[in-house]
């Protein structure tokens, strides 16, 4: 029982980092149809960014917490939008895709090129101490995360459905035309949905890094993984993508620790292929409508 | 086609033919190594290029497909079969697995058939990777032999390269036919509009699974030539990074155009390399060079080779962000003003994957 409350919270911990990720992944297909095959990237980038925030501008590690956010807030979430997505929205998906797939090598390459290719260390959330919890010992850390991981999706989905700007958002996503014959500023809500994206995936930057050291590479199985989290909660849902993120951690690491370790890679992409043969909206998703 | 328009573009194809077959006494072992490996890639490219390009059936599993001939090639070369015997088979298992895979795309469509083949080609790199009584696993197979024609054996890297020419020839002359049979006007109404497709009477569930075989067919042939290219394969190559590095080559090209795929091989192969050693142009251009010197200046030259795939990252950027529709898409708009005068060159809403 203790193991099994322990895989538990380790689970949920890498799962409330998924479904950040994956959140924000939700969120570009809703506004813009963009699949953004630099996801990972944009979870590796901030954490080096709080490093410079910390050895250049000296600050504490919770202020260069907040500037790394906000650098990637501005670089990943409105240069991203401006520069690359903007010129391609009107020319279908897969171009866009391809030039995001680009991004995410000039993005690894340029840091393992101009900042360094070893793995870097990166300050813990917090002492390396374990907890009892329900009779189980817990380290600390997976706490923390899993409680900033709640935390932000609560303060997210607070935003979507009890402000204007969030049901505006809600609108956008769900008829573009429409939301801007109610007088909605699409094109201000499609910006700030790729603002909130670069705010999470920087948020799980910090929360990831700790964990693996910040190294170049990083990105790679993060951005699958929220890949397929967001697909098996349901591609039109900010509520799926939360769902298929806590499942695929869970999974993960109970498939690690009970299932065969060469094939544990494999446990999370049979999920996708039966999700989507047998439930192809996601298990929390709308069924969209095929237009002739 | 005007008359001035066959003459530029058969002699533009005479010259290029040329180029290709003057090529390697030109160049190092290594650059025609590099130059056959463009060739082998571009068959497989040709393929995702019928399923995607032509069928509008987006597939993220060419480079599994590429994985499994390679293996069968490795496999069964080893063990004392001809290639010819691991071209029928790797082509027949891909084209059964190809025709199974197109199943998932008569259920679901566009990015969740992404997201299947993705799971699909991630699957089978776990096999090779971790099967180990068959594949070798992480030590792979090595000593993989060059095969040999009519009795002679294609050992220099010279003679290799003419074979998989010639199998790259033989490759585009059997996809222009089909572009140009019934088959591929079926496929290009499948991508334009299936439903409208299904009430002319286009058997829309047959030519799905025929665009995915046929697809997958091609890339399994590649593969039988990649095996004996490099001599020893694990399963490294085979990985999702390959099936999206075609599918970059098809969009970069100018997917569901004929040459398009030719081109984007051309800028995933060949253009990396060149940027690499892009430090050595000065010794190319002989007397030039001291011209040059004002317009590019050998410090940057230099700075390009040391980081050449940050430069080629931002190169595939700019050029998507500038021609979408890939650089064959923009050429044939250019020089095609009036009306479209082949299938392919209709408007290129197969890009329209939403």
């Amino acid at each position: 029982m203790a193991d099994f409350i322990q895989l538990l919270v380790a689970g949920l911990a890498t799962g409330g980092i998924y479904a950040l990720v994956a959140i924000g992944f939700t969120l570009l297909w809703q506004t813009s149809q963009t699949i953004n095959f630099a996801q990972g990237e944009f979870v590796m980038l901030p954490a080096f960014f709080m490093l410079g925030a910390m050895s250049v501008l000296g600050l504490p590690f919770w202020g260069a917490v907040v500037v790394g956010i906000l650098v990637a807030a501005l670089v990943l979430g409105v240069l991203f939008k401006r520069l690359v997505v903007d010129p391609m929205l009107h020319h279908g998906v897969l171009p866009l895709a391809i030039a995001t797939m680009a991004l995410s090598l000039f993005l690894k390459e340029a840091v393992k090129d101009f900042y360094s290719a070893e793995a870097q260390p990166f300050p813990p959330l917090a002492a390396d101490v374990n907890v009892s919890f329900l009779g189980a010992a817990v380290s600390l850390q997976s706490l923390i995360v899993v409680a900033i991981a709640i935390g932000a999706v609560v303060a997210l989905q607070l935003f979507l459905n009890n402000t204007q700007t969030g049901r505006r958002m809600q609108a956008t996503a769900q008829n573009p035309t429409v939301a801007r014959i109610l007088g909605i500023p699409v094109e201000r809500m499609i910006l700030l949905a790729f603002v909130i994206n670069a705010v999470l995936a920087a948020l799980a930057s910090a929360l990831v890094t700790p964990i693996y050291l910040a190294k170049f590479s990083n990105g790679e199985y993060l951005g699958i993984a929220a890949f397929i989290a967001a697909i098996v909660g349901g591609f039109n849902q900010v509520r799926g993508a939360i769902l298929g993120g806590l499942l695929l951690g869970v999974v993960d690491n109970f498939a690690a620790a009970y299932l065969s370790a060469q094939y544990r890679a494999a446990i999370p992409l049979v999920l996708l292929i039966v999700v989507i043969l047998f439930r192809p909206q996601g298990l929390l998703g709308r069924v969209e409508e095929r237009t002739v | 086609m005007s008359r001035a328009r066959i003459l530029l573009g058969s002699a533009t194809g005479l010259i290029i033919v040329a180029g290709l077959i003057a090529a390697p006494f030109g160049l190092k072992p290594y650059g025609i190594y590099i130059l056959t490996l463009w060739a082998v890639t571009a068959i497989a490219a040709i393929g995702l290029n019928l399923t995607l390009g032509y069928a509008g059936q987006i597939s993220l599993a060419q480079g599994a497909f590429v994985g499994i001939g390679a293996y069968a090639a490795a496999l069964l070369t080893t063990h004392g079969w001809p290639l010819g015997a691991a071209y029928v088979v790797a082509a027949l298992a891909c084209f059964a697995i190809g025709w199974l895979l197109g199943y998932p795309a008569l259920r679901v469509q566009h990015h969740y058939l992404a997201f299947v083949t993705l799971a699909f080609s991630t699957l089978i790199y776990l096999v090779l990777r971790n099967e180990e009584w068959i594949t070798g696993g992480i030590y792979g197979i090595s000593n993989i032999p060059r095969p040999s024609l009519f009795g002679y054996l294609l050992r220099s890297p010279r003679d290799f390269y003419y074979f998989c020419l010639a199998n790259l020839a033989l490759v585009s002359l059997a996809a222009w036919w089909l572009i140009r049979s019934p088959w591929g006007r079926a496929f290009v109404a499948l991508r334009e509009n299936p439903v409208r497709a299904l009430s002319l009477g286009v058997d829309t569930r047959r030519y799905t699974l025929m665009a995915f075989a046929l697809g997958a067919a091609l890339g399994g042939i590649s593969g039988v030539l990649y095996a004996p290219l490099v001599q020893y394969i694990d399963p490294t190559p085979f990985s999702l990074l390959l099936s999206l590095n075609l599918l970059l080559m098809v969009i970069v090209g100018g997917s569901g155009y004929f040459f398009g795929p030719f081109v984007g091989a051309v800028v995933a192969v060949l253009l990396p390399e060149w940027l690499q050693s892009a430090d050595r142009l000065y010794d190319a251009l002989g007397p030039l060079s001291d011209v040059m010197r004002f317009v590019l200046p050998p410090d940057a030259l230099k700075y390009v080779a040391k980081h050449y795939l940050v430069a080629y990252a931002i190169f595939v950027m700019v050029l998507l962000v500038f021609r979408p529709s890939g650089i064959i898409g923009f050429f044939q708009r250019r020089f095609t003003r009036r009306k479209p005068d082949t299938p392919p060159a209709a408007p290129v809403t197969q890009a329209k994957v939403a």
